[in-house]
């Protein structure tokens, strides 16, 4: 506890240090939201496993780093070197954020409707954007002490994307946001912070990746809130390929009025110590949800997704499947929330998790929590985990497929469900290819035979 | 091509091949016949290479090899092919591209470019032609969804693509309607080759009206208990396997052993 304390006060000292150059600072609401976000935090501390949410993941390597704040600085990136990244060719306008904060000269905005608002989160707080005060912080809960890491981004609020998609707006190609964590001497921490908001009618596709340049650990810390709308359209995918020493924590809270539908493609390829919150509220009639999710971790890699689908109004849906394939000593954990509160009837909400285990010490902490208050509705969920199958390899290498071409190829298979939902192509296909070069390329994920 | 002496497998700790003897040479057709039981899957499993199945005895000889050392992949490099009995479903995998990986694989172990996908799919379209194969299949993911018959086609038809020396058919022709026995039937009668050698397991002579062997051979017990011309399948028909049960040898005399 001692060093959890110390950390903890780290936090808070950089937190005193750093205030006076907060974007923004002196508009009483923000003051106000930062202020009571770090309070919260200094309450809270860092989670604990005593906390039901936080059970099956110890932050403790985390806690026990001396992280300091990411310099603002480009370490020599350039578009031409960005262009080499993963999905650094997507067509798409392009929002770059190095070490958490806007990068004008790497970012493109082509393709973007009239109206919309594309651009860093620190330039609106500067020039007190209104709709922020409206919506930032408005949604992603940082109250509860399990949500003491949306509380550090809370009370850090700096830098990030804010978007703004004019009511009907359909737009051609994706938005991507990139966010990349260069090298230091050093531990370093970024909070990136994202509000997304898509007006009535509009429909959007959304990417954020995260991405770790050179070695050494580093702490990424991400909050996204989209509010939708009516009636919108918006498709969330979020790639995360952060280096094998990084720690990632993100919330990403969705808040979906009427006849909205929201999908989440939630995509953990990278990390050391990964925690995904995925939360969406069905707050309007009609409203539909897809969470759909694929974690893939090897060696000592530990990811966690939690995600809770909050039905709060009549007649919404919300269908989801998360895929883990973990290998070496991986550890996965799946928390699956639904809620149904009182007045929501006609809810249909389906929980798939899949898991496969391509090792003796990999594991999955899988565990469905329903909490239905409305009587009639309709609600599932189930589990698996599993192997590989031993008929299909035999059947495979029969066919002349050497073993781990056989393996990769199950493997790709059983990501398949999750790659194809994806409507996106140019994502869809470089995300396979990124999936299989993972899977071949490393002689760890895999024995061999 | 092959040759198979006194080979002992078992399974489970319980002997299910008692002493196989069996020669087959290029281009030869032979159909091993037997009761449920007799051991006919698991040597075809033991050719294949599953390694469910322990050889506590004897050996195979493919070309001068020793092809029990040899894993799935080598043995299917080296052109063996086996129609499974029940063919797997690999979800997520579509038939085209497993057989694609599968013919590249072949074709790089054997020092052969390998094929793009357009250059694939001209070949993968014309075999589905000429081998009775629905094209639609070719999306799909293999054998995910299939009718039986559909099944036992596609393994005709991976069998046309990958062109293998040796191909070892596992009661392809069980649960067949008379239509797609014949698809079945033709796709093996195409196949017949100066060069290539063709094992046809089965249960039952019906096969037989429709590919002509020029050897048959009864499994019985874990041993070849008969072997004979087409006219064996015949007197079997007629007869019944308890016939063969009265005649089975201690031990079974053949050509090579």
């Amino acid at each position: 506890m001692a060093t959890t304390a110390t950390r903890h006060d780290l936090f808070l000292s950089h937190f005193a240090r750093q205030r006076p150059q907060f974007p923004g600072g002196g508009q009483a609401w923000l003051d106000r939201l930062r202020q009571e976000a770090i309070e919260r935090f200094a309450e809270a501390g860092f989670p604990t496993t005593r906390l039901e949410n936080w059970k099956f993941t110890n932050v403790l390597p985390l806690t026990r780093t001396a992280f300091q704040p990411a310099a603002p600085k480009l370490d020599g990136l350039t578009r031409e070197k960005l262009g080499r990244l993963p999905l650094g060719r997507l067509d798409a306008a392009r929002l770059v954020f190095v070490n958490g904060r806007f990068a004008a000269e790497l970012s493109s905005f082509e393709g973007l409707p009239k109206g919309a608002r594309v651009g860093s989160l620190a330039a609106a707080l500067e020039e007190g954007n209104a709709r922020l005060e409206e919506h930032l912080g408005r949604y992603a809960a940082y109250q509860p002490p399990d949500r003491a890491f949306v509380a550090l981004n809370t009370a850090f609020l700096n830098d990030g994307a804010f978007l703004e998609i004019p009511q009907g707006a359909l737009l051609e190609k994706p938005i991507h946001l990139v966010f990349v964590s260069v090298s230091e001497a050093q531990p370093v921490f970024s909070q990136p912070r994202n509000l997304i908001l898509v007006g009535a009618g509009a429909q959007v596709a959304l990417l954020e990746t995260y991405l770790g340049l050179g070695d050494g650990p580093y702490f990424t810390n991400a909050v996204t809130e989209i509010v939708a709308a009516e009636n919108t359209i918006v498709d969330h995918y979020k790639f995360q390929l952060e280096s094998e020493d990084a720690f990632h924590v993100a919330t990403l809270q969705a808040r979906q009025a009427r006849d909205a539908r929201f999908t989440s493609h939630n995509v953990s390829l990278g990390g050391r110590l990964v925690r995904n919150d995925v939360n969406v509220v069905l707050d309007g009639e009609g409203s539909e949800s897809a969470l759909n999710g694929l974690f893939v971790a090897r060696g000592r890699q530990h990811v966690d997704n939690h995600t809770l689908a909050d039905h709060a109004k009549p007649h919404c849906t919300s269908h989801e499947l998360y895929q883990g394939v973990l290998d070496g000593s991986a550890a996965g954990v799946f928390n699956g929330a639904i809620i149904v509160r009182a007045n929501a009837q006609k809810t249909d909400a389906i929980q798939h998790n899949k898991n496969l285990l391509l090792s003796e010490g990999a594991t999955i902490n899988t565990k469905p929590q329903l909490e239905i208050f409305a009587d009639d509705v309709r609600c599932t969920h189930g589990a698996t985990v599993g192997q590989l199958d031993p008929d299909a390899l035999f059947y495979l290498r029969s066919r002349g497929l050497p073993y781990p071409a056989a393996r990769n190829l199950l493997i790709r298979g059983f990501a398949q469900t999750i790659l194809e939902r994806m409507k996106v192509e140019a994502l869809r296909v470089e995300l396979e290819e990124l999936l299989f070069a993972r899977l071949s390329g490393s002689q760890r994920f895999g024995e061999g035979r | 091509m092959l040759t198979i002496k006194n080979l002992h497998a078992r399974a489970e700790g319980k002997g299910i091949l008692r002493g196989v003897d069996l020669e087959i040479r290029k281009g030869e057709v032979h159909a091993l016949m037997g009761p449920n039981g007799s051991g006919k899957s698991t040597l075809a499993q033991v050719l294949a290479g599953r390694d469910v199945y322990e050889v506590s005895q004897g050996e195979v000889l493919y070309d001068g090899r020793n092809l029990l050392e040899m894993t799935p992949e080598e043995r299917a490099h080296a052109g063996l092919f086996m129609a499974f009995q029940y063919p797997v479903e690999i979800p997520g995998v579509s038939n085209l591209y497993f057989l694609r990986s599968a013919l590249n694989s072949l074709r790089k172990a054997r020092g052969q470019p390998e094929l793009d996908a357009m250059d694939f799919l001209h070949i993968a379209k014309q075999k589905a032609r000429e081998f009775g194969l629905d094209e639609s299949l070719l999306k799909r993911s293999v054998n995910q969804g299939f009718s039986g018959g559909e099944k036992k086609r596609n393994e005709v038809y991976q069998m046309a693509v990958l062109e293998p020396r040796l191909a070892i058919l596992d009661e392809t022709d069980s649960g067949l309607d008379i239509d797609a026995l014949k698809i079945v039937a033709n796709g093996v009668n195409a196949l017949r080759h100066p060069d290539r050698a063709i094992l046809l397991i089965t249960h039952y002579q019906r096969v037989l009206n429709y590919v002509t062997p020029d050897y048959v051979h009864v499994l019985y017990n874990g041993r070849i208990a008969r072997s004979g011309d087409k006219n064996l399948a015949l007197h079997l028909e007629e007869q019944g396997y308890a016939w063969v049960e009265g005649q089975a040898p201690e031990r079974p005399q053949v050509a090579g052993s």
